[in-house]
């Protein structure tokens, strides 16, 4: 029987197809339980998993967590802003003494690109990657990857554009790799200043227009604008922005007329997709991504655990 | 070492069909009729025997009752430990289980772990009335405090022995069968 033969998820770029497709079955049996009025299996009883996170976040952290508790383990969060981080504390540091205290998985989000990688070395816990800078964010993809197939039935042979700020976007890079992997055709578009250089190398085709890309796409994939990391001003205004790359009523006619909709969340509202078309329940799926997550996390924490051995 | 011998057939296509019409008739009786009757089969042996049962009683009845389908992977009590295990399957209890008489389907009871992982399962799910267990072979060696309400049939055998259960629906052919462990 096939299985996951491995200690971490680091990233999509080192998954087989039949790990992903196992994972994304084994999340799909998962969705039921958050349906249920007792929300809640028993199956991490007496697990522990620290949710390190360096960074900001809502969903992700959320999710794990909810994720965790609804498999019966103990969640502790640890964001960097009230731990010893702000005391000078390193990384490496701070997950020796959190591996003293015997947890068995560390999900870690970390400005840093390859800080997972790093502490996946040191320490015996299985680590999760939650987001590693502009690197990779390999639950996302498999939930975004779950909801394509969810809603679309398969991912090979599907067109889906990635628009916006494909340079700073770990996601993008985790989809890329998924999707190209799972046989999806993938179309990236955003300003010249955004797009990294050789981006063709990872299989995809890039174009400048928001227009070109999304023309007859099955899937449309809008970025957040992730001003946290624009530090060099790489474009003039939101605004300039919001007039080329915006996903609205009107250019997403170019698209298929069952395209979906998708966005990782926190949205800029009017900035890289319009309201309408974010709370348009005929395509926008962005929901549906944050249902799913919970269960693609799960099945990960679960696999991780020795659920799939 | 001893050559391995060859399954053994214990029961064919036409045993298989004769317990379960019994054990069809006796659900009845016990529970005198299908007033709150739901059936839920293990995953996976349990779904098709549960949906045999279903289609029996209907044509006995004249009424189909709900059939829900459980996958008990996530009670185990050897999550971590056993190397054995099949994917995780979907669990179906498409209906409210509170108050209902359930009667749990298996193919075969062995330690009865699964029955104890599937009844916690259950209860997760709402407060049934009760829960009645019918399996098709009753091979002994329990581990825990749990009986079947219907059996198809006791078979004695060593602890090291393997019975299978193949039904038409996922193995092409009904027959239980018996061997040796190696």
């Amino acid at each position: 029987m096939m299985k996951l033969a491995k200690k971490d998820i680091l990233g999509i770029r080192d998954m087989t197809v039949d790990e992903i497709n196992l994972i994304l079955e084994t999340a799909e049996s998962f969705l039921e339980i958050s349906t249920r009025e007792i929300k809640k299996v028993p199956t991490l009883r007496g697990k522990s998993i620290i949710n390190l996170f360096y960074e900001a976040s809502t969903r992700t952290r959320t999710s794990f967590e909810i994720a965790g508790k609804r498999l019966s383990a103990d969640t502790i969060n640890i964001s960097a802003s009230t731990s010893s981080v702000v005391k000078g504390e390193t990384l490496i540091d701070t997950a020796r003494n959190l591996e003293a205290m015997n947890p068995d998985i560390i999900v870690l989000r970390h400005s840093a690109a390859g800080a997972p990688h790093l502490l996946a070395s040191l320490v015996r816990q299985s680590i999760i990657n939650a987001g590693d800078g502009a690197h990779e964010h390999p639950s996302q993809a498999l939930l975004d990857m779950m909801t394509i197939r969810e809603k679309k039935g398969q991912l090979a042979g599907l067109k889906v554009a990635i628009i916006g700020d494909i340079l700073h976007s770990r996601v993008a890079r985790s989809n890329i790799y998924g999707l190209s992997k799972m046989g999806a055709r993938i179309v990236v578009a955003g300003p010249a200043t955004m797009m990294p250089r050789n981006i063709e190398q990872m299989g995809v085709k890039a174009c400048t227009k928001l227009e070109d890309a999304i023309t007859d796409a099955d899937v449309v994939m809008m970025l957040r604008i992730q001003l946290e990391r624009q530090k060099q001003n790489i474009f003039p205004s939101l605004r300039e922005y919001a007039q080329h790359y915006c996903l609205n009523r009107k250019n997403i006619k170019l698209a298929k007329p069952d395209v979906i909709v998708m966005h990782p969340g926190p949205i800029n509202r009017g900035v890289e997709i319009s309201p309408d078309i974010a709370d348009d329940p005929g395509c926008s799926v962005i929901l549906d991504q944050v249902n799913n997550g919970v269960a693609v996390r799960m099945a990960l924490l679960y696999m991780l655990s020795g659920g799939n051995e | 070492m001893p050559e391995k011998k060859s399954p053994r057939v214990v029961m064919d296509s036409e045993g298989i069909e004769r317990c379960l019409t019994r054990i069809a008739y006796e659900i009845l009786e016990k529970n005198k009729g299908i007033n709150n009757l739901v059936l839920v089969g293990i995953r996976t042996g349990g779904i098709y025997l549960a949906e045999r049962l279903q289609k029996k009683i209907s044509a006995i009845e004249n009424t189909k009752i709900p059939l829900g389908i459980l996958d008990i992977t996530l009670y185990r009590d050897d999550i971590t430990k056993t190397s054995k295990k099949a994917p995780l399957g979907k669990t179906k209890i498409p209906f409210d289980l509170e108050d209902k008489k359930v009667i749990l389907v298996d193919d075969v009871l062995f330690t009865g772990r699964t029955i104890r992982a599937a009844m916690d399962a259950l209860i997760d799910f709402g407060r049934p009335k009760m829960i009645q267990l019918a399996v098709l072979i009753d091979r002994g060696h329990r581990e825990l405090p749990i009986r079947a309400d219907y059996v198809g049939k006791n078979l004695p055998s060593s602890f090291w022995e393997a019975v299978s259960v193949n039904l038409l629906e996922k193995n092409g052919k009904d027959e239980v069968l018996i061997e040796e462990e190696t």
